[in-house]
């Protein structure tokens, strides 16, 4: 673990890990308001935001594009909500046909305009580029003490920290509101809690760490991170605390395994090359959640009331 | 005597309160109040005055608006009209007051907390968004579980109650809220008939305390015993007042229309021969 890690691993696996916790941390409140899909929704329509954003300014620079990003998220939590009230539609598919047909319209601008000559297509939006985040200036270890040096980290490594740590701060600030409002929305309101600008925050926060996450990574992981960890954090305990907790860990090992696999895992197996790291991450934290969902010891709730029951 | 003449009050948020139709020693009072969820009004201009102290019960069929009543006399869901006043102030000054328990059908049980986690719930007003949850105000939590008997389940899932048992849960909770109105919509529904004593048992000391506990109530037979007051609603208010002169076969047959049998109406209300 010398010059070359640092140079070529370090700042992939820590992007790949701020991703997962920042998505993975609105992930829990999201998936235990019945409103998984959201993170869906956002990361999807991510897509149309960038490229417009890419369209209107003709370069390929990251604060349009996540302006353009968040814009359009906030476009698509307007147009849910329309959708759902005026059409008094089941909420998910309300969801559904937005995320969707944004989605696809942003694959359609994508292809119908002349982006080939900058690296903004399809694959790049679904799998971002995780292993082209290097940091080739390094010389090894030391040269995270180095200031100069550190000035040559990649851009999305300071935009994804500062991220992760503002939804950090975010989820522990807010932390009784969320838990009664989650919980118990109209004793929320009773209480004077705000519940609904509450709700409109979390899918804002979500949105934030949605379009952070998906500068880095694409949006198949930032799909996973939403609900693969909390998912199976919830499988681990039935504390919230400690869910959530379970969940930055278990967005972690995604990550770092992933990060791992996709770099040496085919080589194990005599192939030559590697896979996608933003796909195994993904895969991963699927697997993850599997696991959870056998071995997890509060995996069937339902059966552990019917034998304290007995 | 002319409500112009009245003297006003100026509340915190620059309204002014006519203490004529904001009485201090009323619960709740309520003027003209009508929501709608869609075209149909759910709650058609009603008015309704909860004295301070005492049990009073809402009664109506399904759909009658009894629950919608409660909700958006909390502000819990808007109203289209109307105005609601707690102990004479608006419902935003007087939170801190008022202890509500909802419909226990209506949150997820699976929810990944403890008994005690609920409970503590109700000390909100008094810790805050970041306060700390001190030594003096866990004890407190704990005797709230312990006045409803569920003490021993502190440490337990939430999803691991029985329907009786949540509904205690959700009682201890409203008793953490230390309120001077209590208001419980079906705090019967779907418990047992320990849990149904257990419960009438504190609300009865509520009462004794000199509390307000104000139920949306659903079985009939039971309301003469429980309550000492009765509001009767289907959309529109159909009568109030002391159980004795308002519970009576007429109010009823009002309140219900075709869907109680005359006979069964007879054996519930009080004698008309009482008049």
């Amino acid at each position: 673990m010398g010059a070359e890690f640092v140079q070529f691993s370090l700042t992939p696996v820590l992007i790949g890990v701020l991703s997962a916790i920042a998505c993975a941390l609105p992930g829990n409140f999201l998936i235990l308001r019945r409103q998984a899909l959201i993170g869906d929704a956002i990361s999807h329509v991510v897509l149309p935001g960038i490229v417009v954003a890419f369209l209107l300014t003709g370069m390929i620079s990251a604060v349009p594009m996540l302006l353009g990003a968040a814009g359009a998220a906030l476009v698509a939590v307007v147009l849910i909500e329309a959708v759902k009230r005026l059409g008094n539609i089941e909420p998910g598919a309300a969801m559904g046909a937005i995320f969707t047909s944004m989605f696809a319209a942003g694959v359609l601008i994508l292809e119908q305009t002349d982006t080939s000559s900058v690296h903004l297509d399809v694959e790049h939006a679904l799998m971002g580029n995780l292993e082209s985040l290097v940091w080739l200036r390094a010389e090894g270890w030391h040269s995270l003490l180095d200031p100069s040096m550190l000035a040559t980290l990649p851009g999305e490594l300071s935009r994804i920290a500062a991220v992760c740590a503002f939804v950090v701060v975010a989820t522990l600030m807010f932390w009784r509101w969320l838990k009664i409002a989650t919980f118990d929305e109209g004793f929320a309101q009773a209480l004077g809690i705000p519940s609904t600008a509450l709700g409109l925050g979390l899918v804002v926060v979500a949105a934030i760490a949605a379009v952070a996450a998906f500068d880095a990574v694409g949006s198949i992981i930032v799909i996973a991170m939403f609900i693969c960890p909390p998912a199976a954090a919830r499988l681990m305990t039935n504390r919230l605390g400690h869910q959530v907790v379970w969940s930055a860990v278990f967005a972690t090992l995604s990550a770092v395994l992933g990060y791992v696999l996709a770099g040496y895992g085919p080589f194990w197996f005599g192939f030559e090359g590697a896979v996608s790291a933003a796909g195994m991450i993904a895969t991963v934290s699927g697997i993850i959640l599997a696991g959870a969902c056998v071995f997890g010891p509060h995996r069937s709730r339902v059966g552990v009331a019917q034998q304290e029951a007995r | 005597m002319s409500r112009m003449a009245q003297p006003t009050i100026a509340t915190d948020h620059g309204h002014s309160i006519d203490p004529a139709r904001a009485p201090r020693d009323t619960a709740l009072a309520i003027h003209g109040l009508t929501v709608s969820y869609g075209e149909k009004p759910a709650v058609f201009s009603v008015d309704a005055a909860f004295k301070a102290k005492g049990m009073s019960a809402i009664v109506g069929p399904n759909g009658a608006g009894k629950s919608t009543l409660l909700k958006a006399a909390l502000g819990v869901i808007p109203r289209l009209s109307g105005e609601v006043y707690v102990f004479g102030e608006t419902i935003r000054d007087a939170r801190a007051r008022v202890a509500y328990v909802p419909q226990s059908a209506s949150v997820d049980w699976d929810f990944p907390t403890t008994v005690m986690d609920v409970v503590q719930m109700g000390l909100y007003r008094k810790v805050g968004l970041l306060g700390r949850l001190s030594g003096p105000v866990r004890a407190q939590a704990r005797e709230c579980l312990d006045r409803v008997g569920m003490a021993d389940f502190a440490n337990r899932q939430i999803g691991q109650l029985s329907g009786g048992q949540q509904q205690r849960v959700f009682l201890a909770r409203a008793l953490a809220q230390d309120a001077d109105l209590y208001l419980l919509d079906e705090p019967f529904a779907g418990v047992d008939a320990a849990t149904e004593r257990a419960i009438i048992g504190v609300l009865k000391s509520l009462k004794d305390e000199g509390k307000a506990v104000v139920a949306v109530h659903h079985d009939l037979a039971t309301v003469r015993d429980y309550f000492d007051h009765v509001f009767l609603i289907n959309v529109r208010r159909i009568a109030e007042g002391p159980v004795e002169t308002t519970f009576t076969t007429e109010h009823l047959q009002a309140t219900y229309g075709g869907r109680l049998a005359a006979t069964h109406l007879d054996e519930l209300a009080v004698a008309d021969g009482a008049r």
